[in-house]
């Protein structure tokens, strides 16, 4: 028997006509189909939330823009991803993140590889406008092998994500309310005496920034690796 | 009536500074005074960081001496993790350091300097830097530039990035060297001998005509400060105890970085963003001691390889006291540096594959002191229970000059000023002994700014008489 997967609806995206099932994202189908939008707090693997809206795209005769990680496809739809709106709207996020942080990649462990600091060169952000928050957020070394520092932190949530989704330990969460949100480890326990907390890693891996890092590295020395959670999902498919 | 000269910005040095000169009733020098107008508090940025990320973070404060900064640092957290880093991870620092001496004092003695002895103390200001030399000279101004690419060559084959290397990393250094980078130091070494010979040759030569300069340029009784080599009786720049010697070169004090605040007293004046360190036995501003190659040179009978050795014998005849001779005592460390540099690395053990250790930290608070080019370097801190800075005491190389430095200009100031105006001939000198020192001014107040200083001129009543503005 032909196994029944969603239907198939037609939208354009850039001008140009493309097919796709109804239970895809508009980011899914610009991917198939070679259209690359930027994005941060998606990742392959783990669920989808909006946090960073760096994705945002234009669809003709909506008001709003939307993201299209968390936006599903719709018949007839047309969608833009890459204006002149677009791309001011996304350098401004990117220049809030690092005001709103404190980020001197200069002496960052993750300098020359994270996330956040390849979107800034690749959107062009030459300078930041606004006022540097400085925040004074924590620091904390307490556990074995990890350092984390919520200074570096943008709250785009992968962590929390895939400690509860795929290692199953739900060790992160955001806490307190707009500037003052700040990720924790169980109730605001210092990392290090986390009764959840595997050390298995992976939070680490997905940050994309120095936020969550590994103990001891000097500037420019860390380097997280994201495969495996596309080697994980994998297996887990297989399985079902 | 009193009156006040002001230089400002003193130029040809590394940061901003300015220099005031004040006169008395009968309008004779009644004081001079060296001023720094910037700072930048790198000990504060530090607060709250984990104790490894220093090394990469205090790098910055200087874009000169980097090298100094990181070693100085990185052996503090070394300190707070308890551990001691040996072998082939220490001659490794050690040669970057030797190559980092090489290419700050190449800057200072070709770049800076040498302009005032081959084109004259009076010369046109305009024509008397490194681009008048090389129309002069094309051949001196060559081999500064040469000399000073073989210093920072090094640094780029082994740290990777001249200015901010990272490679220098707590616990020891983040790769091993290559036996091609190694072959490729070995092979720019002749060269550097040559330039090196080349140089003392004609300096020594040119040192009589500067019998004046010698006399006045801070000549004076001090005290001198350096590192000794822990088990020997030689030169070293990357670790060691520290030293006061008097001006005889006997010892007056000999102590482990650990005790520093016991031996050294740190000074403020409202006037200046610098502190004024002094020898806590003979109090303020008794205690005026000098740090640096003239000091490094003064504090010891030998410096542990032969040619530099045979230097420092004809070395000791000249009258050491004079800060002048800190011109050709930066000539010799660099002699002495490319010996080390071509001992270290002649031994196969340089290429060795263990270069770090790692620990995490294990006691509260860590010194580090190295031999910066300009002198003993000094990093403390402290660490709270994880292992997040709490505090940091930066005693900086130039800083240790700074008392000497005032009376410097005191000296020359008063042999040189006549009546209120400010003229070039005595602007220069005034400058030219400050010069002598090399100052890093980013460094000592971790300030950051173009090479500048200004001069003022003021009268008994504090009224500005002239002024420079460079
Ligand atoms: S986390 Fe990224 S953007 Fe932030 S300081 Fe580090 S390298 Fe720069
Ligand atoms: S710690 Fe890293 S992964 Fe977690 S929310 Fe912050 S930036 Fe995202
Ligand atoms: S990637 Fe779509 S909102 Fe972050």
């Amino acid at each position: 028997m032909a196994v029944v997967r969603s239907r198939i609806k037609t939208l354009k995206i850039d001008g140009q006509d493309v097919g796709a099932h109804e239970d895809e994202t508009i980011l899914e189908v610009a991917r198939e189909n070679g259209i690359m939008i930027p994005t941060l707090c998606q990742l392959d693997g783990l669920s989808l939330v909006g946090a960073c809206r760096l994705c945002l795209v234009e669809v003709v005769g909506w008001r709003n823009l939307v993201p299209a990680c968390t936006t599903y496809v719709e018949e007839g739809m047309e969608v833009i991803t890459n204006s002149e709106r677009l791309q001011k709207y996304r350098r401004m996020i990117i220049e809030l993140l690092f005001a709103e942080g404190n980020h001197v990649c200069a002496v960052c462990v993750s300098n020359g590889n994270c996330e956040l600091q390849w979107k800034a060169q690749k959107l062009g952000m030459d300078h930041v406008r606004f006022t540097n928050q400085n925040p004074d957020r924590r620091v904390d070394m307490t556990h074995e092998h990890f350092v984390v520092d919520a200074n570096r932190c943008i709250l785009c949530t992968r962590c929390v994500r895939v400690c509860d989704e795929i290692e199953g330990a739900h060790t992160w969460d955001i806490f307190g309310r707009g500037e003052n949100s700040t990720i924790i480890s169980d109730f605001n326990l210092p990392w290090g005496e986390s009764p959840t907390c595997s050390s298995c890693g992976k939070c680490v891996n997905v940050c994309p920034t120095g936020a969550l890092v590994e103990k001891g590295k000097a500037a420019g020395e860390m380097i997280k690796r994201t495969e495996f959670l596309a080697y994980l999902t994998k297996m887990r498919e297989v399985k079902k | 009536m009193t009156q006040q000269i002001v230089i400002d910005p003193v130029t040809r040095i590394e940061g901003h500074s300015k220099i005031t000169i004040q006169l008395d009733d009968t309008g004779n020098v009644a004081d001079a005074r060296f001023h720094v107008t910037q700072y930048r508090g790198f000990e504060k940025i530090c607060v709250g960081r984990p104790f490894y990320e220093m090394p990469a973070l205090m790098g910055r404060i200087c874009g000169i001496c980097t090298i100094s900064h990181m070693l100085a640092s990185a052996q503090a957290c070394e300190e707070v993790m308890s551990v001691r880093v040996m072998g082939t991870a220490r001659r490794l620092r050690e040669v970057v350091n030797y190559a980092s001496l090489i290419q700050s004092h190449a800057l200072s003695f070709f770049h800076l300097s040498s302009p005032d002895f081959l084109l004259g103390m009076d010369s046109d200001p305009a024509k008397r830097s490194i681009f008048g030399l090389m129309e002069s000279n094309p051949e001196i101004a060559r081999d500064g530039v040469r000399l000073r690419r073989f210093g920072q060559r090094i640094i780029e084959l082994m740290a990777g990035k001249r200015i901010h290397p990272t490679w220098i990393v707590v616990g020891g250094v983040s790769e091993r060297l290559s036996p091609e980078t190694r072959e490729e130091i070995l092979g720019m070494i002749p060269e550097a001998y040559e330039i090196l010979q080349r140089t003392l040759g004609w300096f020594k030569r040119t040192l009589e005509d500067y019998r004046e300069e010698i006399r006045i340029f801070a000549d004076f009784p001090s005290l001198f400060m350096g590192l000794v080599d822990e088990h020997d009786e030689k030169h070293e720049i990357y670790r060691g105890r520290i030293r006061i010697a008097d001006v005889n070169g006997k010892v007056v004090a000999e102590f482990h970085r650990n005790r520093y605040q016991e031996f050294i007293g740190e000074a403020v004046e409202p006037w200046t963003y610098l502190k004024f360190p002094y020898y806590l036995p003979e109090g303020y501003p008794d205690g005026i001691y000098r740090v640096g190659p003239l000091a490094r040179l003064n504090i010891l009978d030998r410096l542990g390889t032969p040619m530099a050795d045979q230097e420092l014998v004809e070395f000791k005849d000249l009258n050491r006291l004079s800060s002048f001779h800190y011109h050709l005592a930066r000539l010799i460390e660099c002699l002495h540096a490319v010996e080390r540099i071509e001992q270290y690395m002649a031994d196969p053990a340089i290429l060795g594959n263990r270069v770090r250790a790692v620990a995490n930290a294990n006691v509260d608070s860590g010194i580090g002191v190295t031999e910066a080019p300009r002198g003993t370097l000094i990093h403390h801190y402290t660490v709270d229970e994880q292992g997040l800075i709490t505090g940091a005491n930066l005693v900086v190389s130039t800083t240790h000059n700074n008392l000497a430095m005032n009376r410097g200009v005191l000296q020359t100031a008063r042999r040189y000023v006549d009546g209120n105006k400010l003229t070039e001939g005595m602007l220069n000198r005034v400058e030219a002994v400050i010069r002598s020192f090399d100052p890093c001014l980013s460094c000592s107040t971790h300030a950051y700014d173009r090479l500048s200083l200004d001069v003022e001129l003021r009268g008994p009543e504090g009224e500005l008489l002239d002024e420079v503005l460079r």
